[in-house]
């Protein structure tokens, strides 16, 4: 194999910026081939550093083809082919061309061998991001992506802080394992966890990703988080924070989604809530906790993809997405309701959430992370209970919202069966899929299928459903209300507006008062000068005026046309000023002759 | 709070069926958690918790149950504003 074999992110990029070329059915086409092309390059890899390229003092390697990089790159460009085809009817190029090059640079991202490139790439991600967002087309949602470049350009500016002193400290550009052990890897470690959406750090995801185009929120919802998590597998596997991270992410995140009333977002926190587990499984190290964050960043991505597909089928028919103004639509969008029902169900037996889930649960418990193992076992009953029942019942049963539309657009149903035949085959199949490709080698395998932790989810999913219902049924269950709750972003939401204020008044109080000050200062000593040749002027004429007997009003009226004429500078120049002048002239020409 | 239970109960005899059936379900799922109580049975369990029959039925009630009322009574008031907030 040639130590430049064609790269998938090559052809993602390459026909990202060749969309705009195209119209009509060529674009969708081109935009459908380009993830098949590049999943071909894919299966073509062979294990190596491929790509060496020498950049003044250091190599950068463009492809570093192992376990861990492949399995990421499969399942991102898996899931921009069932993006790209569900949201193949885009109009405009914007949506394709951003969503093929948020992938390729995705893909460039796992694949970099060297910390530089990582960075190039892992940079890039914000463009594709912030394409889809203001492809929305709205006045919030321009705001939403103003915020997410913001907040991203901040975390990338840490990260790069990171990596500069990193590459001066070690001298090398290498990006292996890490550690949080210094000051470069703390601003590393914390330019990760912008991007995975750490409590605090988060705010930008279900601020922006419902506010994106309908196609564009898959795209979100894959790339940025998950490329997270591959960067702190590669770099700080088994550090311990993690695990308290990921666990408060597994929870606070939940309250939200119960509360919240747009469903893209309840599923926006729900991913908070599922990037959570993927962290502590980084954060728990053993060879099968690492297997299980990849695993179950792959299985997460194809269902979540799908549940945000079947809410999105539901807003491109009836271009609503809060749950007070949905409800019944099973009747008219049958299809799109069972598909949602597949994907909601991803935790339960058989489905693929269940089969990679349960191997960081397994890790955490191995590894005694008593109250880690706790918040997981929480979180699996809250994620069901909010990205699985709470989205399908207000969609698609609840009350009658008196909405009738169509069932969703045959690429749509595609792209969703796809999806759904992907989390039910691994589910089935996780032997034969899914536990091929895990990156790092394991004492022995994994079974996630005994008895006893399958009679366990049931009960654990069961009386979570039968909770809801009760709760439905007695009047507990929050209401679904038109409001918007308060998150992090608040604070620099209303401190921007607090942050222009003072700015505006301080900064332009300055200006004023230099400007006026500088500029007053200078009329006055204009005037001053003005007038002072005036004033000299007349003291000294005054007593020829009067020796020459000159009424005392005819004087006023001299001095005041005297003033007039200097204050305007026309004051008549007479035959002895010109010959001053003149020999003045000569005599400067002279000392310089 | 009232609307989505009137909601639910308009939606009729369906949703009664629905909420019993799955408490059948329930009921039996949580008698076959006895079986473990057997020696013959290895439940393959961490932590001893695990060995208590339906521990998981009674987190994941319970889950359900603090995740609503924590976020009806504390969450919502600290956070709701209308929707114009940030306009």
């Amino acid at each position: 194999m040639s130590n430049f074999p064609l790269l998938p992110q090559f052809i993602l990029i390459f026909a990202a910026l060749l969309i705009p070329l195209f119209k009509g059915k060529l674009r969708a086409a081109l935009a459908l081939v380009a993830p098949l092309a590049a999943f071909a390059s894919l299966l073509q890899l062979q294990e190596g550093m491929f790509w060496k390229i020498n950049m003044i003092q250091f190599e950068l390697v463009l492809a570093r083809v192992d376990g861990l990089s492949l399995i990421f790159a499969n399942i991102f460009i898996l899931a921009s082919f069932i993006a790209i085809l569900f949201n193949l009817k885009a109009k405009g190029s914007v949506e394709h061309f951003a969503g093929l090059l948020y992938a390729g640079c995705a893909v460039g991202m796992v694949f970099a061998g060297d910390i530089i490139t990582f960075f190039i790439f892992w940079e890039m991600l914000t463009i594709g991001a912030v394409l889809l967002i203001l492809s929305r087309k709205s006045i919030t949602s321009m705001g939403a992506a103003v915020r997410y470049m913001l907040v991203h350009v901040v975390g990338g500016l840490i990260l790069m802080a990171g990596v500069m002193l990193h590459i001066a400290e070690t001298g090398s550009i290498a990006f292996g394992e890490i550690g949080v052990t210094n000051l470069s890897s703390l601003l590393i470690f914390i330019g990760f966890g912008v991007n995975c959406a750490w409590p605090f750090l988060h705010s930008w995801l279900p601020d922006a990703y419902p506010e994106a185009s309908i196609g564009g929120t898959l795209f979100l919802a894959t790339f940025t988080t998950k490329g997270a998590i591959y960067a702190l597998i590669r770099a700080f596997p088994g550090e311990p924070s993690l695990i308290w991270i990921g666990t408060a992410m597994a929870i606070f995140a939940l309250f939200y989604a119960v509360i919240e009333n747009d469903l893209r977002k309840v599923l926006a926190y729900s991913l908070i809530n599922q990037v959570g587990f993927m962290v502590i499984g980084v954060g728990v190290g053993t060879p099968l906790a690492l297997n299980g964050a990849a695993a179950q960043a792959y299985c997460h991505i194809i269902y979540k993809s799908l549940l945000f597909m079947a809410i999105g089928a539901v807003m491109y028919r009836t271009g609503k997405s809060k749950a007070t103004e949905l409800g019944g639509l099973f009747k008219s969008m049958p299809w799109t309701a069972v598909l949602c029902i597949v994907a909601s169900m991803a935790s339960f037996p058989l489905f693929n959430g269940f089969v990679s889930k349960s191997m960081i649960m397994s890790a955490a418990a191995y590894d005694h992370q008593t109250i880690a193992w706790l918040a997981m076992v929480f979180g699996t009953a809250g994620v069901f209970l909010l990205a699985g029942i709470k989205i399908t019942y207000f969609a698609f049963f609840s009350k009658d919202s008196g909405i009738r539309t169509q069932e969703a657009p045959w690429n749509m149903l595609v792209a969703m069966g796809i999806a759904a035949l992907l989390v039910i085959g691994i589910g089935v199949f996780p032997n034969q899929t899914l536990y091929q490709m895990l990156p790092f080698a394991m004492e022995k395998a994994y079974e996630p299928y005994t008895l006893s932790h399958i009679i366990a989810q049931l009960l654990l999913l069961g009386f979570t459903g039968l909770a809801f219902s009760l709760m439905l049924l007695a009047g507990v269950y929050p209401a679904e209300i038109r409001s918007i709750n308060l998150d992090f972003d608040v604070i620099y939401r209303k401190t921007a507006g607090l942050g222009y204020r003072f700015f505006d008044y301080s900064l332009n109080e300055i200006n004023r008062v230099t400007k006026s000050s500088t500029i007053g200062f200078i009329d006055k000593l204009s005037d001053f000068a003005t007038q002072a040749c005036a004033n000299v002027a007349v003291i000294v004429s005054r007593p020829f005026w009067a020796i020459s007997g000159k009424s005392s009003d005819k004087i006023e009226e001299l001095s005041n046309s005297i003033r007039k004429k200097l204050g305007r500078g026309t004051l008549p120049f007479g035959f002895a000023g010109s010959m001053i002048l003149a020999a003045m002239i000569i005599m400067v020409a002279a000392a310089f002759v | 709070m009232e609307e989505n239970s009137d909601k639910f109960k308009k939606s009729g005899k369906a949703a009664i069926a629905t909420v019993v059936i799955l408490a059948i379900v329930c009921g039996l799922l949580f008698a076959a958690d006895f079986i473990f109580l057997s020696e013959q049975f290895d439940k393959h369990a961490y932590f001893e918790w695990e060995n208590w029959p339906g521990f998981y039925a009674i987190i994941g009630f319970a889950a359900c149950v603090i995740l609503a009322l924590f976020s009806r009574f504390i969450l919502r008031p600290i956070v709701k504003r209308e929707e114009d907030f940030y306009e």
